[in-house]
């Protein structure tokens, strides 16, 4: 699988990102910097990862979306590479209009940084095949921004698509129906604000992530 | 000349910064706060003759998200 994880100034999950996705599919990611038009050839998944992308200026994720190498995301985007955003990479992605809604400050208003129990709503798409539907995993989370927000009528419209993936199973940021991750609507495009990269590592113990990227390796 | 973008959070939509504000007025005892909104001011120095559509097509664009934000521009 070519992948590639695209690098902003203030990212800082890049990284981590990189590491897992070369752990899992055994080829090293492309670093995308965020100062290029032109993504390379043959991608099968952009992976657009957490940190602070232009010091969360304006809002999180709103600089980071306008860059030259989002540009690039969407057009990629639009011809069925696969994207997933992770955490800011989810707070870009909704405010590069490749997925609705959008992420608010927490309604706790604290910044929330610790592992969550989340239920897998969905796992007939490319991001989580290798989950049962229902089931109950732990991923943390690191995120002030996280709160999902979106009008009803777009609640009503991925509730009734299941397009909702990932859903917390406790209060965790004052989401909007506890929605932790979305997919789009050609189900190439996931944003979750958990961090699956964290939970990924077979070592560690807490691996219950690592089957989003096993799920797209498989895709 | 300048403008002045006023951009706030639309109706409905939780604003925790408010509410953490509001609740620290009432701690220092100014009572009488029904609500508190926090919104953003963007002062822009613009080309003399920039119009109003202009103007609007970068709060559309960029300085306000409009799933949760609205705009007002003003001459400042």
């Amino acid at each position: 699988m070519k992948s590639a994880v695209i690098v902003f100034p203030g990212s800082n999950c890049d990284r981590d990102l990189a590491v897992c996705l070369r752990d899992v599919t055994g080829q090293a990611p492309a670093i995308i910097w965020h100062g290029e038009s032109e993504l390379p050839e043959g991608l099968d998944l952009i992976g657009v990862p957490g940190g602070f992308s232009y010091g969360d200026y304006l809002r999180s994720g709103a600089m980071a979306a306008r860059s030259p190498v989002m540009q690039a995301v969407v057009k990629a985007a639009a011809k069925g590479v696969k994207v997933l955003g992770i955490c800011n990479g989810f707070q870009v992605l909704t405010e590069a209009g490749l997925l609705p809604g959008a992420l608010m400050r927490n309604a706790g208003i604290h910044f929330v940084c610790r592992p969550v129990p989340l239920t897998v709503e969905n796992n007939q798409n490319s991001f989580t095949s290798k989950y049962n539907a229902g089931e109950r995993i732990t991923v943390s989370v690191a995120h002030h921004d996280g709160n999902y927000a979106a009008d009803e009528a777009t609640l009503a419209r991925l509730e009734g698509e299941g397009r909702v993936v990932f859903r917390y199973a406790e209060p965790v940021n004052g989401s909007a129906h506890d929605i932790a991750g979305v997919i789009n609507d050609a189900g190439n495009v996931m944003g979750m604000m958990p961090h699956p990269e964290r939970m990924a590592d077979l070592g560690a113990g807490l691996d219950d992530g690592r089957r989003v990227f096993e799920s797209l390796l498989a895709a | 000349m300048k403008r002045r973008i006023f951009v706030t959070l639309k109706n409905g939509v939780l604003d925790p910064q408010g509410k953490a504000v509001h609740h620290a007025l009432s701690g220092l005892g100014f009572s009488g706060v029904n609500d508190v909104r926090i919104g953003k001011l963007v002062e822009l120095d613009v080309a003399e003759g920039t119009n109003d559509a202009a103007l609007a097509e970068m709060c559309e664009k960029l300085l306000a998200n409009t799933v949760i934000e609205n705009y007002r521009i003003e001459a400042a």
